[in-house]
């Protein structure tokens, strides 16, 4: 929904790190997206190019990793993969799962040629 | 090539921005409540049954959100309580900057409980953290029980569901309990409860519930109950 502005924190974590190496040339951004973090991954390669084109960092690749939802259930402890929106746990039924994966936005790595 | 370990959340601007107003409205013990719904599902009513029922001393305010127009304002200004339109000019839905700048000469020391009635839309909104408390989803009778399925995003992250116009319940094929069924498959922890407030009922049901969490924000530590990002809050 708002990919230009993730984009754009993106890119302000990029030349946090590039000013920490001077000289060093990034190559590839490395990110975390989960299911329910509401990004469309497509979108926010597009943006992020979009934001890199014309700077410094032109070229730079953004690698996502795609996170699935995963729910634990406290009544037995069964860790699962949510489909279609139910979370209802598949072995006792118990509807009140917790969340505990799917809801990432991270950047993960850098890749960089050093100088 | 050397690969660099980082481990660093993204928040967006809205994110950050809207993390500060929640602590500010905590900070203030200002209950926050975001209203999103379809339009026409009777936001604005409720609310001006809502601002009908208070004391004249309450210290409540309105912030009141639209494409166009101020014409929500102007109708839930004849209560006396401070309101203010917010015209997006084009933006589907309400942003943390605009509820920002919204309040910049309002003192939240001298509010409780600020209402903010989001743009027409069930799906946009609910990407969109305004720093709010809890997050209520409207749906009327009239727009078709599987609604939350079709729009789970708003449904998941919403604390309770106001079902409205349910006086129209025998002119329509909504089913209530499907409905009710569909949204606590999507939420299971969502309330639900049933108004209609051109006749006024189901409106004590939505008194108490407001009166409970005002309740919880007077004093008690931040702790939404509604599903942002896990770790957010």
């Amino acid at each position: 929904m708002h990919e230009l502005s993730i984009a754009n924190s993106i890119l302000d974590t990029v030349r946090a790190e590039a000013a920490r190496r001077p000289g060093a040339r990034l190559t590839k951004v490395g990110l975390r997206v989960g299911e329910l973090a509401g990004v469309d991954p497509d979108s926010l390669d597009f943006c992020f190019n979009v934001l890199v084109t014309g700077t410094e960092f032109a070229p730079l690749a953004l690698e996502i990793e795609t996170r699935p939802r995963r729910q634990r259930c406290p009544r037995c402890d069964r860790t699962f993969r949510v489909v279609e929106f139910d979370i209802s746990c598949p072995d006792c039924g118990y509807l009140e799962t917790r969340c505990i994966g799917g809801d990432e936005l991270e950047v993960v790595y850098l890749e960089l040629e050093e100088p | 090539m050397s690969r660099i370990p980082l481990e660093k959340k993204v928040l967006s601007e809205n994110d950050r921005i809207a993390g500060e107003l929640r602590a500010r409205f905590q900070n203030h013990e200002v209950l926050c409540l975001n209203l999103v719904s379809s339009p026409g599902a009777g936001k604005t009513t409720l609310l001006e049954r809502t601002l009908d029922g208070f004391a004249s001393g309450e210290r409540v305010a309105v912030l009141t959100g639209d494409v166009q127009t101020d014409n929500d304002a102007r109708r839930l200004a004849r209560f006396g309580f401070a309101v203010k339109q917010i015209t997006t000019g084009g933006a589907c839905h309400l942003d943390a900057r605009m509820v920002e700048r919204a309040l910049v000469d309002w003192r939240l020391e001298d509010l409780d409980l600020l209402l903010i009635e989001n743009v027409g839309n069930l799906v946009c909104p609910a990407g969109y953290d305004l720093g709010e408390a809890a997050k209520i989803v409207v749906l009327s009778v009239t727009e078709g029980d599987d609604k939350p399925l079709k729009y789970p995003a708003i449904f998941f992250r919403a604390d309770l569901l106001v079902l409205s116009k349910t006086d129209l319940l025998p002119y329509v094929p909504f089913d209530l309990a499907t409905a009710k069924e569909n949204a606590l498959r999507i939420h299971p922890g969502i309330e639900i409860i049933e108004v209609c407030s051109m006749v006024q009922s189901g409106l004590e049901s939505w008194r108490r519930w407001l009166d409970e969490r005002r309740r919880t924000a007077r004093g008690a530590p931040a702790a939404p109950v509604g599903r942002g990002r896990a770790g957010d809050r």
